[in-house]
């Protein structure tokens, strides 16, 4: 009987070893996309997501993953929606328990939705250019993650170039912050105020109701109080809307500037000439002079392994964005891996530790081929943001052109209110802050 | 007073641009009886068919041809393959085909055409007319003008269509009752594919003037919101009553944007700004308390 069991017993112990054997090859880091590339904002997602992912695959293409470990990805579609933002998280985190980089929604909504239930989960939220920006405070928001820079810094980085535009000065101009009337417009308000009282700046806010596509009265209005600039604070629809209704009074182009979410080339080209001279700010830059943006374009493409289907995106802002992310990620689990062991994945856990332990110096950026495409990043337990730095790019009815270096927002103003805000939550849910002292 | 009539002119010109959207609603409502919930993804399918024609190489004229005629083979397979099955049903189940056809249509369409926002050029400048401006000091843009001229247009030539065709007093009858319409012999299908034939055109006009104002994107199927107030002001059966409803709402949002936050930052503190998304719906429902059929709707009397 024993005999007849023998080979059988055989094959199980072969199989189970050579199941190990594939298990250590086939080391994998998962990356959970909560994403969107339908419906209203499908366009934008299509060129994030679409970048991110070329990166992934160009990071397993070019060097076969991170220390042997190969970059995967499951996609689950949002539609911009934070309910099924919430029902895709929900998806996929079981399978992000074991093995998982950090989470990007590329939506504040659905970042709120989440930022509980990823820190019970132990899953890292990263929202890079949105999402709730209170946590760049670590101790108060250990599992959340405002990298490169927050709406607040941006504004004050707006203020920081117009000043210097002005010959150093902004006292007694008019600034009208013209805002989508949600979350999202209104986060800069607290920055913005605080610098018209440091700078001596008058500022009107004049808001638009969502979506944006009728702003007859807001820019009558403008016309009516005859502002120096206009800080713009759009999203979708909104931007082309404001581009046209600029050109319809008669408003210079050149004196608007607007957030980085009002900077793609989503937003300009279906102004036309409208949006000639119109400025943005951005934390990434365009084209494909980047080294690595042109080496996606032939490594990845060249093996037929790209992930857009329209190739002509290739070097657009949200693409740029899109890679710029998937930098970041992956140099997280880089990081990660120098403490946990290299060639293993990392969960989410340890994905946190490397995101708050980030380094990416100049140097690092020219070895990954990513001169100029994002700023120097170091993050720490008490700044999540790790930047704070922007660029000012203008369109030029072809291509948007960088038209000044990196800036940084006014930190000393600024990151005192992302405390007290942290501070307040805290006290809400009845957190005790981490000793950030302590944090290593 | 010159701000209050630059004001004043841009709402009205701006509601204009609702009446282009409410027009197609009530071309189905009034043929058959159907709140057409599909009718801003309509628009948004007529103005990608536009741009997607163009990138194919088309000229702008042929492709408003092409687009016209993708926009009738749609009205006639709405009719076969959605609303034929339910003649004489509830008008509630028809409502609910409706709301299906809208999110299929925002699925397909850019699935064949890409959903990327693009310009539409129809060689008008959307800027202030100099001579207006120098003299009076008012923004008053070429591109508004054009809009109400076409919207002048489209009215007209619908009012005249329904009021003087045999197809437009048969598209009223079916409106009426259906089973009624059918035992006199009018061809519902044929009429329930004309209209929305009719329909697919205004929402091609619309489409085109919102497209080239600001882009042809996903966002044109949120124009139907703008239009929704129009209808329950001008009543959802009268073609001179979408243009004035058009007009009543575009000029009070205006108005209300700029003149009603400031009392209410006076009184209450705060920023109150951004009112218009909601003000024309709040109008529309204290209008509807006074007048339920709306200005030029049709009395509905049952004999009991």
């Amino acid at each position: 009987m024993i005999k007849s069991f023998k080979p059988a017993l055989s094959a199980v112990a072969l199989s189970l070893a050579m199941l190990s054997q594939g298990a250590a090859a086939a080391e994998e880091q998962f990356f959970p996309l909560i994403d969107y590339r339908v419906g209203p904002y499908g366009s934008n997602g299509q060129a994030f997501y679409g970048g991110f992912i070329d990166y992934l695959n160009y990071v397993n293409l070019k060097e076969k993953g991170v220390n042997g470990v190969q970059m995967t990805y499951e996609e689950c579609e949002t539609e911009y929606n934070n309910a099924k933002g919430v029902e895709c998280y929900e998806r996929l985190k079981s399978k992000a328990a074991k093995s998982a980089g950090p989470l990007h929604t590329m939506s504040t909504g659905i970042s709120y939705a989440l930022i509980d239930k990823s820190a019970q989960d132990k899953l890292p939220l990263a929202m890079m250019g949105y999402g709730r920006t209170d946590a760049v405070d670590g101790s108060v928001f250990p599992y959340a993650f405002p990298l490169v820079t927050t709406y607040q810094m941006q504004a004050s980085a707006i203020v920081k170039f117009l000043k210097d535009k002005n010959g150093g000065s902004l006292a007694g101009k008019k600034i009208v912050y013209l805002y989508h009337d949600s979350a999202y417009g209104k986060e800069a308000i607290v920055a913005l105020n605080a610098e018209a009282s440091l700078n001596k700046f008058e500022m009107v806010q004049i808001p638009v109701a969502h979506p944006g596509n009728e702003q007859g009265a807001q820019w009558l209005k403008i016309r009516q109080e005859k502002p120096d600039f206009v800080i713009f604070w759009g999203w979708g629809v909104m931007n082309q809307t404001a581009l046209k209704a600029a050109q319809k009074v008669g408003f210079p182009r050149d004196k608007m500037i607007g957030s980085w979410w009002t900077g793609s080339e989503e937003d300009v080209v279906p102004a036309g000439d409208a949006a000639k001279g119109y400025m943005a700010a951005t934390w990434n830059v365009a084209g494909k002079q980047v080294p690595v943006i042109a080496d996606i374009e032939k490594v990845v493409y060249g093996a037929g392994k790209g992930n857009l289907q329209d190739p002509s995106k290739i070097g657009t802002i949200l693409y740029n964005r899109g890679v710029s992310a998937a930098v970041l990620s992956v140099e997280a689990i880089r990081k990660g891996q120098e403490k946990y062991g290299k060639g293993k994945a990392l969960n989410g856990e340890q994905t946190r530790w490397a995101l708050e332990n980030l380094n990416i110096t100049d140097a690092r950026l020219k070895a990954l081929g990513a001169t100029d495409l994002l700023p120097e990043i170091k993050t720490s337990c008490d700044n999540h943001e790790g930047s704070g730095k922007v660029k000012i790019q203008q369109w030029d009815g072809a291509k948007w052109v960088p038209v000044s270096g990196w800036i940084e927002g006014n930190k000393g103003l600024i990151h005192p209110l992302f405390q007290a805000s942290a501070k307040q939550y805290a006290k809400e849910k009845g957190i005790t802050p981490r000793d950030c002292s302590k944090e290593k | 007073m010159n701000f209050f009539l630059e004001v004043l002119i841009g709402g009205l010109l701006s509601g204009v641009m609702y009446a282009l959207v409410a027009l197609g609603f009530v071309m189905i409502y009034k043929a058959s009886g159907v709140f057409n919930f599909a009718q801003g993804a309509m628009v948004y399918l007529a103005a990608l068919s536009v741009v997607g024609c163009m990138e194919k190489g088309a000229p702008l004229w042929m492709a408003i041809i092409l687009a016209f005629i993708i926009m009738t083979l749609f009205g006639i397979a709405t009719e076969k393959f959605v609303l034929r099955k339910l003649v004489n049903q509830p008008p509630i189940a028809l409502f609910m085909a409706t709301i299906g056809l809208a999110f299929f249509i925002e699925g397909l369409a850019p699935m064949i055409f890409g959903s990327e926002p693009r310009a539409l050029e129809l060689g008008i400048v959307d800027e202030p007319i100099p001579w207006i401006l120098d003299n009076w000091n008012m923004v008053i843009s070429k591109f508004d003008l054009v809009a109400a001229g076409v919207a002048a247009v489209l009215v007209a030539t619908l009012a005249l269509f329904f009021q003087y065709t045999r197809v437009g007093r048969a598209l009223r009858a079916v409106a009426d009752d259906h089973q009624a319409a059918l035992s006199i012999g009018i061809p519902l299908q044929h009429i329930w594919a004309i209209v929305w034939g009719v329909a697919g055109f205004v929402a091609l006009v619309a489409g085109m003037m919102w497209g080239a104002r600001n882009g042809v994107q996903f966002a044109l199927t949120f124009t139907a919101l703008k239009a929704l107030p129009v209808l329950i002001l001008g009543g959802f059966t009268s073609v001179p009553g979408a243009i004035v409803g058009g007009l009543i709402i575009g000029a009070s949002e205006k108005l209300a944007e700029i003149y009603i936050p400031p009392v209410m930052q006076d009184l209450f503190g705060g920023n109150f700004g951004g009112i218009e998304g909601w003000f024309p719906y709040v109008l529309a429902l204290l209008f509807l308390l006074v007048r339920p059929e709306g200005l030029f709707g049709e009395k509905h009397i049952d004999r009991v």
